[in-house]
């Protein structure tokens, strides 16, 4: 029996490993062996070695996309946190049917493929389509708003493709919240915001962080959405890449913006990984 | 006026077209511990959420310190609650666990700082002021949630169940740790508990409740010798209940027929002759002798030895009389007295000391 667990313990794991080895580990060694190859017009890529994909990177209108691409990502994730924690918080608190149903109406749209609801997203936003049409008729405007293939309409699409997997992640968080600790905190004479504040924030912070790398990490490389919403004015980091590899076909420059990319982003959560671990180590130490 | 801390008007509660409380009227004197004793379901939980402030009551009025607190959030009623399995607060050190209350008041820092030290130094906790909850053990854990509470100088502290979570022997030390620190702190304390030895071995007062009244409320040697009624009887303690009627009367005391023996009762209530009545007798105040050791079986009962249970201090007996009725009995050991040692199947002679038992009006079943 105990042989038993062990022969399925290792078997599962040794699959996930296996997985990630092929399909996350050697794709990307790949790129990077890819990124300091050189590039010419008759080869997708070709020896001899070079760091000039780098260098090239160092180009201000590479620097400027990576920027504005680290922008909206910031911005979608903020705008997903602030409609996502009070709607997270309402259904976590309602007890019964009604909540299962508001969670399957958060699960629904996944149902369907991400890019055609991008595509319908066009019907809503176009000069002539839906959010408009409604506008025009309750007279708030007279002519129709200038939506689509516009940086408002990326942020639209971008929030409502990636505000789920703020919400599920921030929902059981909340729901794992102790109700009596608000309880304590109100006897204790706190007011709400500060009962908020000091005991509910803290407590759900680590699905604010979950919720915020899950929406942050696809903002940035969903290369369709901009496409499709934000018309040729938009080039975010995802399309960058995506015209590197199948447009200008340049494979050693589009590996080289998705190494620099990751490097980024693993930056980014050591950083924080470092600041919550320094901060429990400073209280134990205490 | 100054020595009713709380005071219960009518007090009712519905919750759900459910009636949690009914009617309760209740005085609670200042710098007392006082238990709220009944069954899980009994609302004496819902008691607690009433004087704290969490629900408002359906009809009726609560009192602390002479205001109508109607209405009142629980911050504003100077009454502080620990609760059951304790809410702390898991990402705060003990100290800004403690100073929670203070800092909502916005104190000086100076001020928190010494408050927090000073009570913590009371629940022996000043080595631990850096410790999250969950390095803590739960009986320290439970002095941080009193200490939480305490700090905040309330006029009355509220005490949901604190020591259910904790182990027996933990539990015991914990219990008389309370008693003393109630007394060093001279603030009034409401406990609750379902446990009635805790509740006996603790409280000035017990107010037993049960289904949403009060059923008795009286010092824990009047609701154990005394009891009320036969749920309060059959809640604190054990009690072997024999229904008969009063055969007759001279003043306080009456003569009944128990299993076709007369006895000569006594009780302080009045009863009519031909009155149904149930005698009570606790376990302990009943003596078992073996058949041979006595010589005059008159006002005794016999049976046989069922079952013996060894438990140190005594041996706890179940016996099951002629009549088929079983009773327990619990023999305490005693020096003088080497024997006693039953066995199963032992023909046994049962009785108590004259005045001994309790008589309580009959009660349908």
């Amino acid at each position: 029996m105990k042989l038993h667990d062990n022969a399925l313990k290792i078997s599962s794991l040794s699959l996930i490993w296996i997985w990630l080895i092929v399909f996350a580990l050697l794709p990307f060694c790949l790129v990077t062996v890819a990124s300091f190859l050189s590039h010419d017009d008759t080869h997708m890529f070709n020896l001899p070695f070079t760091i000039a994909n780098y260098l090239q990177l160092n180009n201000f209108i590479y620097v400027k996309i990576f920027k504005q691409s680290f922008y909206i990502a910031g911005l979608c994730t903020l705008f997903c946190l602030l409609l996502g924690y009070p709607f997270a918080y309402v259904i976590a608190n309602i007890e019964g049917r009604f909540k299962n149903l508001l969670v399957l109406l958060i699960v629904i749209p996944f149902w369907t493929s991400s890019l055609i609801r991008t595509y319908s997203m066009i019907t809503m936003l176009k000069p002539k389509g839906v959010i408009n049409s409604l506008l025009l008729s309750t007279g708030l405007i007279h002519k129709p708003l200038a939506l689509l293939f516009t940086d408002t309409a990326v942020m639209i699409g971008l929030v409502y493709n990636l505000l789920p997997f703020m919400i599920l992640p921030l929902l059981t968080n909340i729901e794992r919240l102790d109700k009596r600790l608000v309880d304590a905190a109100r006897d204790l004479g706190a007011n709400k915001i500060t009962t908020f504040r000091r005991v509910i924030l803290p407590l759900t912070m680590p699905g604010i962080i979950s919720g915020s790398i899950l929406v942050f990490l696809p903002a940035m490389t969903i290369f369709y959405i901009p496409d499709l919403l934000g018309g040729s004015k938009s080039i975010l980091l995802g399309n960058l890449i995506q015209n590197q590899f199948l447009i200008a076909q340049n494979w050693p420059l589009g590996s080289a913006v998705s190494v620099v990319f990751t490097l980024i982003l693993a930056i980014l959560l050591w950083v924080y990984w470092r600041s919550s671990a320094a901060k429990q180590d400073r209280r134990a130490f205490l | 006026m100054t020595n009713r801390i709380i005071e219960l008007r009518s007090v009712s509660k519905t919750i759900h077209d459910h009636q949690i409380l009914s009617d309760l009227n209740l005085e609670i004197h200042n710098g007392e511990f006082l238990t709220l004793l009944g069954p899980s379901g009994c609302g004496k939980t819902t008691l607690l959420r009433l004087i704290s402030g969490f629900e408002d009551p359906t009809t009726g009025k609560i009192f602390i310190n002479g205001n109508d607190v109607n209405g009142l959030p629980p911050h504003m009623r100077h009454v502080h609650t620990v609760f059951q399995s304790y809410a702390l607060f898991p990402h705060m050190t003990v100290f800004e666990n403690v100073a929670f209350g203070l800092r909502c008041q916005k104190l000086p820092k100076i001020e928190i700082e010494a408050r927090v030290i000073d009570v913590l130094k009371t629940v022996k906790l000043e080595k631990y002021t850096y410790r999250k909850p969950d390095q803590l053990s739960g009986g320290q854990q439970q002095r941080v949630a009193i200490a939480r509470a305490v700090v905040n100088r309330p006029l009355v502290l509220l005490l949901d169940e604190p020591l259910s979570s904790l182990d027996y022997r933990l539990r015991k030390t914990m219990q008389i740790e309370l008693k003393q620190l109630q007394r060093k702190l001279g603030i009034t304390f409401i406990f609750v508990t379902h446990d009635q030895e805790e509740a006996l071995s603790m409280s000035d007062r017990v107010v037993v409740m049960h289904e949403g009244c009060i059923e008795q409320i009286g010092t824990p040697r009047q609701v154990y010798e005394q009891p009320e009624n036969l749920t309060v009887a059959n809640f604190i303690g054990e009690a072997n209940i024999f229904d008969t009627e009063i055969k007759s009367a001279d003043g306080n005391q009456y003569t009944v027929d128990i299993i076709g023996n007369e006895r000569v009762v006594k009780s302080n209530r009045v009863y009519a002759v031909g009155e149904k009545v149930h005698v009570l007798v606790r376990p302990e105040d009943l003596r078992v002798w073996g058949r041979s050791e006595v010589e005059d079986p008159k006002n005794m009962y016999p049976g046989t030895v069922e079952e013996v249970i060894y438990k140190g201090t005594t041996v706890d007996l179940m016996v099951r009389l002629d009549n088929n009725q079983m009773v327990s009995a619990t023999e305490f050991f005693d020096e003088d007295d080497d024997r006693l040692e039953y066995t199963i199947g032992e023909k046994v002679l049962a009785t108590w000391l004259a005045g001994w038992e309790v008589i309580l009006p009959h009660e349908a079943p």
